[in-house]
């Protein structure tokens, strides 16, 4: 079973993940924890010191985590983004297309399930900023090339 | 009284507690008592039924079980206004038993 | 209308495949139900009254004759003989089993079909005006719009966990026939003083225990803006929709306690920030979408008048077609409300005829509306009479259309779990009341819902007439609205007093009506007179 699953190359940020609340003590942190209610545009002035980026999703019910994640990467944090808490393998693929390359679930998947769901859709119909070209785009390459 | 009803898992066919497996028929249905929660979840985790739930209950005239509320009659027996697809097509005392 | 392409058809085989392997894990154990059902009911499967209910999706209500020929099939195969057609275009199946959902999914996908996002909190399925393409007062189709949305709301990724459900309605023209400001975005097309087209947003209406009409907080929105202007007010929502009271969920909630203002401009301010991100398809998308709704191939030269000898068919003429942007042909809408019927109901053979009069006499197209019925909308006028004729053969030839025996009624305590009270036993006592004394001509224009619980899934806080099923102290209980419309004068019905009974509600409907045979004007519909006397001269005869 999967703990961690991680689609990055460097490694993983040691320190641990401080509040949003505390981060703004804390000056020299490079992990933070954004909870469903915090404002991710609230990071944006400090996403150069940022490694890691903890997006909480206590209940997977709960989708406020996808436009945080989609926020952050359309302000060009190219840090860690890693989903954790009630992350079930069913929204792998939502979560890797709204930007998240790190998951740490609280009940740890099934590798075979992970690659199942990672691998389920060859295409998307939207750009979502995570470089996959959308169908609309795929459809009028001739054109657009031409 | 207190019985237990859920849907089958796989074909989702509306099931009564009968005290030892699950019936489509309300009339098989027993009084879970104080049970009722503890029956409902060891019989979840099986998946012998999906969603059980308690509902309360009598026994009418004939000794049948019959559910207190309206919405848990037509739930046991069909549509009221389909009788051709409920349990009982041929009953034509099938409706007032619901109403 | 649109086809897939092979993009398209890759979609709906994957979300059959992974529906197949999540209801495999379901049925191991591997899932729970609560696991399980959210990605269930963002395949359409509920878990309903009596079975497993599946509500597949007619994106803007526009089916081919093979499509309506697959919803029966699916009918026989897996269910029970008939499909339910409901007030967002869609068709639902009451007892479909989990194991054999994933099999019937793929039936779907064969034919360009799905139940995607037909439930959950996700956006649902796009409507539009049943008469799109057909009549006169558009300014364009509205349908290519509601296509390029469907696919970007599709599997949207940041969109899939909304506080609530998401209901979004695209028209374009001045007449709202899709009730089109009573959805959590309501779209209307319309063209600038350059003559250019654009999209007028209308957020924040919907119906339920708290109904609101959507203020209007973009008159313009170029028609090269559409998906990033949607964007950013489902991004606004998400992220500030409550999320701390199912009640109080929907964007409708949001709008009202922000302020139209305030709602406006956190979207204008995200709107602005997604501009910048290129998540717009280019305008070549929307031309090439739009091929798929060109106009059929029309006759010309053709016949405009009609044999009205035959009395029936000059009634169903009269009452059931509609003018035709097309000289020679005509718009028929073919009735699921017969006198004492079930509304919206059609059985396997009549989904099959329907499908072949599609096919034959409507250039393979058929609609189905929000209020419950099946439209041809391409019908030359000479064919009238011989689809007349089948159609009263299979019980489908009811000349009622937009009378009060043209009842929409949600399924009710008969079929939802949800519900309150039965709706369906009330439509058939109105609609036999009506037509046993005469009295449907007599009144005309007479929308009348009638909803089993306060959810309102039969609008009646849109009907002219109103019913409101609910639960008095274990029984069944029926309140009467008045005065609500669902059109460009979009009204919300008032309630007159204490509810009824089933039988007392009938009497309290026949009364109302009473009250505007006798006090109508020249040119009244029962709504104007209801508007002119006000609600007191209803009340004083329906309570006495």
């Amino acid at each position: 079973m999967v703990e961690l699953l991680r689609f990055r190359e460097d490694k993983p940020v040691a320190d641990p993940a401080v509040t949003v609340d505390s981060f703004s003590d804390q000056s020299n942190a490079s992990a933070v924890r954004l909870e469903p209610g915090d404002d991710a545009r609230d990071l944006l002035p400090f996403l150069d010191q940022l490694r890691l980026v903890e997006i909480n999703f206590p209940s997977f019910g709960d989708g406020r985590g996808y436009s945080a994640a989609r926020i952050l990467r359309e302000a060009g944090f190219d840090g860690e983004l890693r989903a954790v808490g009630d992350v079930l393998v069913d929204q792998l693929s939502h979560m890797r297309r709204c930007g998240f390359d790190s998951f740490a679930p609280e009940k740890p998947f099934n590798p075979a399930d992970a690659q199942a769901a990672l691998s389920r859709w060859p295409q998307v119909y939207q750009a979502t900023g995570d470089g996959r070209r959308p169908i609309w785009a795929l459809r009028h390459d001739a054109q657009s090339n031409g | 009284m207190k019985i237990l009803t859920g849907n089958d898992l796989k074909s989702g066919a509306v099931t009564w507690w009968t005290g030892y497996d699950w019936s489509i028929h309300v009339e098989d249905a027993v009084d879970a008592g104080d049970e009722a929660d503890a029956i409902a979840a060891r019989e979840e985790g099986a998946r012998r039924v999906n969603a059980p739930y308690a509902i309360d209950a009598e026994r009418d005239a004939n000794g049948g079980v019959r559910p207190a509320h309206i919405k848990d009659r037509i739930r046991a027996l069909g549509p009221t206004v389909r009788p051709d697809l409920t349990l009982k097509p041929a009953d034509p005392e099938a409706g007032n038993w619901v109403i | 209308m649109y086809r897939y392409d092979h993009y398209d058809q890759a979609m709906v085989d994957s979300r059959v495949e992974e529906f197949r392997d999540q209801t495999r894990r379901r049925l191991e154990g591997k899932l729970s139900e609560d696991q399980f059902k959210p990605l269930r009911l963002q395949n359409g499967l509920y878990l309903q009254l009596h079975a497993y209910m599946l509500r597949v999706a007619i994106p803007y209500g526009t089916l081919s004759g093979a499509q309506m020929h697959a919803l029966a099939d699916i009918a026989g195969k897996y269910d029970r003989g008939y499909g339910h057609f409901t007030t967002r275009q869609n068709i639902q199946y009451n007892w479909i089993k989990l194991e054999e959902a994933p099999d019937l999914l793929a039936d779907l996908a064969r034919v360009e079909m799905h139940a995607i996002q037909t439930s959950g909190n996700c956006i649902r399925n796009i409507s539009s005006d049943q008469y799109a393409g057909a009549i006169a007062d558009e300014i364009i189709d509205p349908r290519p719009y509601a296509e390029l949305l469907r696919q970007w709301s599709s599997f949207h990724p940041e969109f899939l966990a909304l506080p609530r459900k998401f209901k979004i309605a695209v028209i374009a023209s001045q007449t709202d026939r899709a009730a089109m400001k009573l959805h959590d975005i309501g779209i209307r097309m319309v063209r600038n003083d350059a003559g250019e087209i654009g999209a007028a947003f209308y957020v924040g209406g919907g119906m339920g225990r708290t109904p609101m009409i959507a203020p209007c907080i973009r008159e313009f929105v170029p028609v090269d803006q559409l998906i990033t202007y949607s964007e950013a007010c489902l991004r606004v929502y998400n992220r500030y929709g409550r999320r701390d009271n199912k009640y109080k969920a929907r964007i409708k909630i949001l709008v009202h306690e922000l302020g139209r203002e305030e709602y406006t401009r956190q979207v204008e301010e995200e709107f602005a920030h997604l501009l910048t991100q290129g998540i717009e398809p280019p305008l070549a998308e929307l031309k090439r979408i739009a091929t798929f709704f060109a106009d059929p191939p029309f006759e010309t030269g053709l016949a405009d008048d009609v044999d009205r000898s035959d009395p029936g068919f000059a009634l169903w003429l009269d009452r059931n077609t509609l003018p035709h942007k097309q000289p020679g042909y005509a718009i028929a809408v073919i009735s699921l409300k017969p006198v004492g019927g079930i509304p919206g109901d059609a059985s396997v053979e009549q989904m099959h005829l329907m499908a072949d009069l599609a096919t034959r006499y409507s250039f393979d197209e058929c609609r189905v509306t929000h209020a419950q019925n099946i439209v041809l909308p391409h019908v030359r006028k000479a064919d009238l009479f011989a689809i007349w004729q089948q159609l009263e053969a299979a019980g489908l030839g009811a000349a009622n259309l937009d009378t009060v025996e043209d009842i929409i009624a949600c399924p009710g305590l008969d079929y939802c779990s949800l519900a309150n009270a039965r709706s369906i036993p009330v439509a058939q006592k109105i609609s036999r009341r009506f037509a046993d004394t005469g009295k449907t001509a007599e009144l005309g224009e007479l929308k009348l819902k009638i909803s089993g619980c306060i959810n309102a899934c039969g609008h009646h806080h849109a009907g002219h007439i109103g019913i409101l099923g609910v639960d008095r102290k274990g029984t069944e209980n029926y309140q009467l609205l008045l005065g609500g419309s669902e059109g460009d004068d979009t009204s919300l019905g008032k309630i007159t007093g204490p509810g009824f009974d089933e039988d007392g509600i009938v009497d309290a409907v026949e009364r109302a009506t009473d009250v505007y045979l006798a006090r109508r004007q020249e040119g009244e519909r029962f709504l104007d007179t209801y508007r002119r006397v006000g609600i007191d001269a209803f009340k004083e005869a329906i309570y006495g």
